[in-house]
C-alpha cells in the first residue's frame, strides 16, 4: 500500500500564471439559458482562461517559475531538480523538462524530466520531488505543473467545452530539517482509463486522415473527433465521491490526525458539486475548502497550486498553515498529501499575453 | 429507510425549477424539460449523501421513473447491509 511519510522537505513558494484571455460560460451559445444556469450552479465554472496560438503550458509554467525564483532570490545553480507535470507538452518529443531547464537558465547539473499525469499530478509530483531531494541530498527543486486542456476540447461537446481552463504553476521545494514530514497516499485504477481520454494521436490509435479529424455525434447530442478530450462525467463523479473520501480517511488514520487538525483542504478543482459532496461526506466545514473553479475552471494538475495562490495568497504568505491536498481524475489516478507551509513566497497570480 | 414521498420531496428541493408537489412515483425523469447529465449528477450526489448508496452511470441508465430509482436504492441498501453483516 502506497502510504508513506517523507521528512525534511519544505515548500518555500508557489506561483501561478494564466492566459489573460477570459471566456465566460454565459457566452457559450451551445447551451440554453437554463442549461447555463444549471451548469454554473452545479459544476461551478463561471469563467475560465484560454490560451491563444503560440502560448503553451511550458510558457505559462516558465513565467510562473521565473517570478518565483526572483522573489525567492534563489541561486539558480542550486536548483538541481526540475519535475514537469503535464499532459500538454510542447512537442511529441522531447519533453518539457529539459526545455524548461534551459529557459530558466538552470545548471546542466539539474536533473529535469516530465511526468504525464493530470488531476492527481501535483500530489504525485510532490512525492517524487521530495523523495529525490532526500535521496540525492539536493538543496533546491522546482515542481512545474500545468495544462492547456482547452486546446483539445470540442466546441460541440457541452460535457467538456465549458469545463476546462488553462494554467501553469511553479512550486519551490527545499531541503529542510525543521519542517516536519509530508505524508502521502497514492492510488491507481487503470481499469477506468477510458473515463477521461483523448483516444487518437498516441501510438495505439495513430493519427489517421480517415478518422482522426471526423466528428461523431453521441447519444447525448455532443459531438467531437477522436483528437478531442472525452469525459464520462457520471462515472468520474461516482468514482470521485466514493474513492476520495475513503482515501482521505485512510491518510488521516495513518497520521493519527483528524479533520480539525487542518487549516485547509484543497481539492483538485474538478466540479463543484463533486467537491461539495466529498466535503459533506467528510464533514469538513465550508470555510476550510476553498474554490477557484468559478474563475478558472478545471485546470488539471495546476488546480491545487492555483487555488493556493488565488484563494489563500495572503494567508499563505503570513501564516503557518496545515494543509491537506487531494488530487483525483485521469488515469484513473488519485492521491493525498498532508503538509505544513510556513510563511511561503506566494506572488499574486500572473496574467500572460 | 424513509418512504418514497420523502425521496420525492428531497429531489424537488434539489431542483429550483421543479415546483413542490409536481413529481410522483411514476414520473419519468428523463422526459423532464431540459433533462441533462447535470441532473443525473445532482441525483447521484443526493442519493450518496442521504442514503449512503453510490450509483454509477450504468445504474442511472437502467432506470427511468422515480419509483424505479427508489427501488434501486432499496435493493442496493439490502446488498450493502448483507456485505456489512
Amino acid at each position: 500500500m502506497a502510504v508513506f511519510s517523507i521528512p525534511g522537505a519544505k515548500i518555500s513558494g508557489i506561483s501561478a500564471c494564466v492566459p489573460s484571455e477570459i471566456r465566460y460560460t454565459k457566452n457559450y451559445d451551445r447551451m440554453s439559458e437554463n442549461e447555463k444556469n444549471l451548469f454554473i450552479k452545479t459544476v461551478g465554472v463561471e469563467s475560465r482562461r484560454v490560451t491563444g496560438k503560440g502560448m503553451t503550458t511550458l510558457d505559462l509554467c516558465v513565467t510562473a517559475a521565473e517570478k518565483l525564483i526572483t522573489e525567492l532570490g534563489w541561486n539558480r545553480n542550486e536548483i538541481e531538480l526540475l519535475v514537469f507535470i503535464t499532459q500538454s507538452k510542447d512537442y511529441y518529443l522531447p519533453g518539457n523538462g529539459t526545455i524548461a531547464q534551459d529557459k530558466l537558465r538552470l545548471s546542466r547539473n539539474c536533473m529535469a524530466f516530465d511526468i504525464g499525469l493530470g488531476c492527481s499530478g501535483y500530489i504525485y509530483g510532490l512525492s517524487v520531488a521530495a523523495s529525490i531531494l532526500r535521496a540525492a541530498g539536493i538543496k533546491k527543486a522546482l515542481l512545474l505543473a500545468g495544462d492547456i486542456s482547452t486546446v483539445n476540447t470540442s466546441y460541440e461537446d457541452k460535457s467538456v467545452f465549458p469545463l476546462f481552463g488553462d494554467a501553469g504553476t511553479a512550486t519551490a521545494i527545499e531541503n529542510s530539517s525543521d519542517s516536519g514530514k509530508w505524508s502521502f497516499n497514492l492510488f491507481s485504477d487503470g481499469s477506468g482509463f477510458e473515463s477521461i481520454m483523448i483516444p487518437d494521436g498516441g501510438m495505439r490509435n495513430r493519427i489517421s486522415q480517415d478518422s482522426s479529424f471526423v466528428y461523431r455525434t453521441f447519444e447525448n447530442g455532443n459531438s467531437r473527433t477522436p483528437l478531442h478530450l472525452a469525459l464520462k462525467g457520471i462515472d468520474i463523479f461516482n468514482f470521485s465521491i466514493g474513492e476520495v473520501p475513503r482515501s482521505v480517511r485512510e491518510l488521516l488514520a495513518f497520521e493519527n490526525r483528524t479533520i480539525g487538525d487542518f487549516d485547509y483542504f484543497i481539492l483538485h478543482q474538478a466540479n463543484k458539486l463533486m467537491n461539495e459532496t466529498i466535503r459533506k461526506k467528510l464533514g469538513i466545514e465550508k470555510n476550510k475548502v476553498p474554490y477557484s473553479i468559478q474563475k478558472f475552471g478545471n485546470t488539471s494538475s495546476a488546480s491545487i497550486p492555483l487555488t493556493v495562490v488565488t484563494e489563500l495568497g495572503q494567508k499563505a504568505r503570513e501564516n503557518n498553515l496545515s494543509l491537506f491536498l487531494s488530487g483525483f481524475g485521469v488515469g484513473l489516478s488519485w492521491g493525498n498529501v498532508s503538509l505544513n507551509t510556513n510563511h511561503i513566497v506566494c506572488p499574486e497570480i500572473i496574467n500572460a499575453g | 429507510m424513509s418512504d418514497i414521498n420523502d425521496f420525492i420531496k428531497k429531489i424537488e428541493a434539489e431542483f429550483e425549477e421543479i415546483s413542490p408537489g409536481s413529481l410522483n412515483p411514476g414520473t419519468n425523469f428523463r422526459e423532464m424539460k431540459d433533462w441533462s447529465s447535470m441532473h443525473a449528477l445532482i441525483i447521484i450526489a443526493l442519493i450518496d449523501t442521504e442514503y449512503g448508496i453510490s450509483l454509477n452511470g450504468e445504474h442511472m441508465r437502467s432506470v427511468s421513473t422515480i419509483k424505479e430509482l427508489f427501488d434501486l436504492i432499496g435493493k442496493k441498501k439490502v446488498t450493502q447491509q448483507h456485505i456489512n453483516d
